[in-house]
């Protein structure tokens, strides 16, 4: 299958606009000057990444990143830029190190035994249509995954109090 | 749509947040790198998922674990790097050196 045939496809012209998207708010994550633009920068990269689950059928899941994501998780790390109070101008703190090119070099790396690999494995194999109901995540989540969710939710409890733990004052 | 599109973008993103956790100096940017990389495997859990198309929808789980995970990471995370800046007033990475010998 060549590429006209695959951008022939409605589908495929919304996943280029939206990995496109992603991958330019990804690249602002990691070089922009100012934190709070990082912040709201990866609020865009997983919005793309909720639009994307909702293409594969996973609404349970892009609607779970939304509230969890977009909504809790950028909410605490602007009050972590916030609170340490991280340069959000042009103040002369460098934000990144001296050397950037090793980590060039890491990513490409990275980024091409990937793509080698998942190319020879995958090829050109299509995605069934379908969307997933949330009643079947729902019954599946708790009867066959219930041991894992009940693991998952110590985790969380346990987070809960390591946080509440580390942000207490030490008593003199 | 095949499932090569997917799993390509989400190496590209994994990739960007290696560079972000390698290359960034505060450490409140590379929380957010980490973050860009869970992202990417939530992106390739739920594609694999939607591919094999089992009846438990195991991807989608999978990816509500790796969501749940994250979430209880950067709380306890940024936890300890406000505990770093109160206590060294510095949030950089690299002046964390107490510990090299």
């Amino acid at each position: 299958m060549g590429f006209s045939d695959w951008i022939s496809k409605a589908g495929n012209i919304v996943f280029l606009v939206i990995s496109v998207l992603m991958v330019g708010a990804a690249v602002l994550v990691v070089t922009v000057r100012n934190l709070v633009h990082a912040a709201l920068m990866l609020v865009a990269a997983l919005a793309g990444s909720a639009a994307l689950f909702i293409m594969l059928g996973a609404e349970f899941v892009a609607w779970t990143v939304v509230l969890i994501y977009i909504g809790a998780v950028i909410v605490l790390f602007l009050f972590g830029i916030m609170i340490t109070r991280a340069p959000t101008g042009n103040d002369p703190v460098r934000l990144d190190h001296k050397r950037r090119w090793p980590a060039v070099l890491v990513a490409a790396a990275t980024f091409g035994t990937i793509v080698t690999a998942t190319t020879l494995a995958f090829g050109a194999k299509e995605i069934p249509e379908g969307v997933v109901r949330t009643d079947v995540l729902g019954d599946s989540l708790f009867g066959r995954y219930v041991i894992p969710f009940e693991v998952v939710s110590f985790v969380l409890l346990a987070a809960l109090i390591g946080g509440i733990v580390l942000a207490r004052k030490d008593p003199e | 749509m095949i499932v090569n599109q997917f799993l390509v973008l989400a190496a590209l993103l994994f990739s960007i947040g290696i560079y972000g956790v390698l290359a960034r100096r505060n450490a409140v940017l590379v929380l957010l790198s980490i973050e860009l990389m869970l992202a990417a495997v939530n992106i390739n859990l739920v594609a694999f998922g939607s591919y094999i198309g089992d009846v438990f929808a195991s991807g989608q789980v999978f990816a509500l674990f790796v969501i749940t995970v994250a979430a209880a990471e950067v709380g306890i995370g940024l936890g300890i790097i406000v505990l770093i800046f109160r206590n060294r007033s510095s949030a950089n990475v690299d002046e964390l050196d107490l510990m090299k010998w």
